[in-house]
């Protein structure tokens, strides 16, 4: 059983910042990190490794950087890891980045072959969720997205049963060897790395391949492969009308006010809170 | 959401590619019409509403598009397409398709744009829009903008302009799709407004046969467990919402929010921090990686109104924050300021709705009494 574990590095949003006049994006100092999500799906290919002895292989298409993003991933518990990355593929939106992910994954394949392909949800910086979909379709294999279980995995009958989040609902699906499984984070527990783990990560070879290790058409890579483009950039700004300012001695009296102002200004919110209410009253539900 | 961004601030840079002469003929709206066991998704209608406006934009007709079983249930569909808005919907129905799955409605749709030629494809951003959008996309080699809070037409070359948060929300962006077609996006759900139906209105319906297998159609179904609607938060199509932040402190504090909330039949909504906390479900999450809502009434207590949480609920007509800094974010785009700290203000408010409410009820009586 070989799984591979398509992952990316990511600045941690939630230190990056606006500049207040400019409003641009500062992104010095902004420290990176493993797509949180991605760290779901590995977690699913070690618990599949804990179980029978898998290989996993991680992989990721991303600038020289990027290897610290796997050696986390090696330190884990991953056995390979893998950096694709050429100055060509810059730029590349998510048919592209597919395109690239595809062909590496097609690559590894030939060598040792691959019966899984595990992504996140998707990413906190693109954030589409599409680059699953896209590797699944370039190589022709199952797709199985938004999977919170996996409920049977057979390698050997090389079928696999999975849970898949639908609107709704869960659709619970059975379908066959090789396969793209999208996770969805908080199936499981994340593990942290150990020490040993650590030790063996820092000595480990990071695989470098390129353009021509895997073989692509540079129409097809980057830039020049993306038909999407950012066109604009902005940042959101207050409205025209600065919100109305309830005044009062108490926080009675500022209540109070709110209360005759809210439903003076908006006399059917009154109605139909009433009828909301009435409605509940009538299902049994406390008001 | 647009309309709160300053979009004009920074000028349209799109690097100059030709569209390819075959994909010039390619005209036309089309929406994706998602359904699950015989409930339409509601983003579906929400699209045809932005549709229409973008379709009259461009001066070419809005479509539905239909994929499903065989049966009166899913071409009755169409019918409410057209109550929606659509001119005219695609309907391509076989048995293959009774529930969704991947394959087939990739190669479904892939099909159809095929044959037809779209110039806009719009799909919801749910899993099950997601996943074919990816996969449609892919198939056709297009662009395809995810998870849009924004769409609208670029009048000098009539193309299409998606706007989505980038960056964690941070920042917002515009994307446009330069030379291939159809230009695809998903949006979010309760993001567009609801169309008003308008009930009589028949869509042109142009059925279109599908040679599918199912022994070629390898994942199966095995079953589908429905959640259990009850104990699930209705959250984006609640009225009324309460919700709260980390400026609560306690949870003692967010069961205020919780006693307002019932007290005038609102869900009770919060930020992530809050969620964080522990003090309410993860389902009950406002924001970008939690629900978009669309309330009458939206009251925000302990909540400062960073970008991330107000890009799900700036929808709401009427917003009140409740927070003791007069310059919290929130203040610049909510309707109400209540400066003050919340731990009194939910009390007070929850007295002052109870007043007013049971006035309102007595007035009703009241004025039954009298017709009588
Ligand atoms: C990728 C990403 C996704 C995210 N997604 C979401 C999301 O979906 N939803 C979301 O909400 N956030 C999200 N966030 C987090 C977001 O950036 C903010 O951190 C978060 O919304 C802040 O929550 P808050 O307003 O409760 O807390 P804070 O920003 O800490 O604000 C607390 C407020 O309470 C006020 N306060 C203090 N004392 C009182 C009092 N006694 N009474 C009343 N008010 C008081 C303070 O003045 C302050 O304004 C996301 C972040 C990232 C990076
Ligand atoms: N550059 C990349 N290298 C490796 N994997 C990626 C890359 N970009 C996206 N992915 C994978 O695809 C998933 C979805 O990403 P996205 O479509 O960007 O939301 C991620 O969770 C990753 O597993």
């Amino acid at each position: 059983m070989h799984i591979a574990v398509c992952i990316k590095q990511v600045p941690d949003s939630a230190q990056i910042r606006v500049h207040p006049v400019t409003n641009t994006i500062m992104r010095q100092g902004v420290p990176t990190i493993v797509n949180p999500y991605d760290l779901f799906a590995l977690e699913e290919a070690l618990r599949i490794k804990d179980r029978t002895g898998a290989r996993i292989t991680v992989l990721t298409m991303g600038p020289a950087q990027a290897e610290e993003a796997l050696r986390k991933c090696l330190s884990l518990g991953a056995d390979e890891a893998i950096l694709v990355t050429d100055k060509v593929f810059s730029g590349a939106d998510t048919l592209a980045t597919s395109y690239v992910l595809a062909a590496a994954l097609k690559t590894l394949d030939a060598r040792t072959p691959v019966d899984l392909i595990f992504t996140g949800k998707q990413t906190i910086d693109g954030d589409t969720a599409q680059v699953g979909p896209g590797i699944a379709i370039r190589l022709g294999w199952q797709l199985l997205t938004y999977v919170s279980k996996i409920r049977e995995l057979e390698p050997a009958a090389r079928h696999i049963v999975v849970d898949r989040r639908a609107e709704g609902g869960v659709q619970v699906l059975k379908s066959a060897l090789p396969a793209v499984v999208t996770m969805l984070e908080g199936s499981n527990e994340l593990r942290f790395a150990d020490m040993p783990g650590m030790f063996r990560a820092a000595r480990q070879e990071v695989q470098r391949w390129n353009r021509d290790s895997i073989g692509v058409e540079l129409a097809q890579v980057g830039l020049k492969g993306s038909p999407t483009v950012v066109a604009q950039v902005f940042g959101p700004r207050p409205k025209a009308v600065k919100a109305l300012r309830i005044e009062g001695e108490t926080p009675d009296a500022i209540a109070e006010a709110f209360v005759d102002k809210l439903f003076a200004d908006h006399p059917h919110l009154e109605d139909a809170m009433l009828e909301h209410l009435e409605l509940l009253g009538q299902q049994g539900v406390e008001p | 959401m647009s309309d709160s961004l300053d979009t004009a601030a920074k000028p349209i840079k799109k690097p100059k590619r030709v569209l390819p002469e075959r994909f010039k003929s390619y005209k036309g709206v089309w929406v994706f019409i998602e359904h699950e066991h015989g409930h339409v998704h509601p983003v579906s209608w929400e699209l045809l509403g932005k549709g229409r406006e973008l379709a009259d934009k461009l001066g070419v007709e809005l479509a539905g598009v239909l994929l499903g079983g065989m049966g009166e249930a899913v071409r009755k569909l169409a019918e409410e397409a057209g109550a929606h808005g659509a001119e005219l919907c695609y309907l391509a129905q076989h048995p293959v398709l009774e529930d969704y799955r991947n394959q087939p409605y990739t190669t479904g749709l892939t099909e159809l744009v095929d044959t037809y030629q779209p110039e806009i494809l719009l799909l919801g951003a749910t899993t099950q829009g997601r996943d074919l959008a990816g996969s449609v996309a892919t198939t056709l080699l297009t662009g395809l903008t995810a998870d849009c809070t924004g769409l609208d037409i670029d009048p000098s070359d009539r193309s299409l302009l998606s706007s989505r948060p980038t960056f964690g929300g941070s920042l917002m962006c515009t994307i446009v799709n330069l030379a291939t077609r159809p230009q695809m996006a998903t949006v979010r759900p309760r993001v567009m407004a609801m169309p008003v139906r308008q009930p009589g209105r028949l869509p042109r319906v142009v059925e279109h046969g599908l040679k599918l297998d199912e022994s070629a159609v390898v994942t199966k179904v095995l079953d589908f467990i429905p959640d259990a609607r009850a104990d699930k938060p209705q959250l984006p199509f609640a009225d009324f919402i309460v919700a709260g932040g980390r400026g609560l402190a306690k949870p003692e504090n967010f069961a205020l929010v919780t006693r307002l909330a019932s007290t005038i039949g609102a869900e009770v909504g919060a930020s992530r921090p809050a969620v964080h906390a522990g003090w309410a479900d993860v389902e009950r999450q406002v924001g970008q990686s939690g629900k978009t809502v669309r309330p009458k009434l939206y009251i925000a207590a302990g909540i400062s109104g960073a970008v991330q949480h107000r890009v799900g609920m700036e929808g709401a007509d009427v917003i009140a924050g409740i927070n003791p800094d007069p310059r919290a974010p929130i203040f610049d785009f909510a309707n109400y300021a209540l400066i003050g700290s919340a731990a009194e203000l939910l009390p007070a408010l929850e007295r002052a709705f109870a007043r007013r409410l049971a006035e309102a009820r007595a007035r009703r009586a009241q004025a039954a009494e009298e017709t009588v």
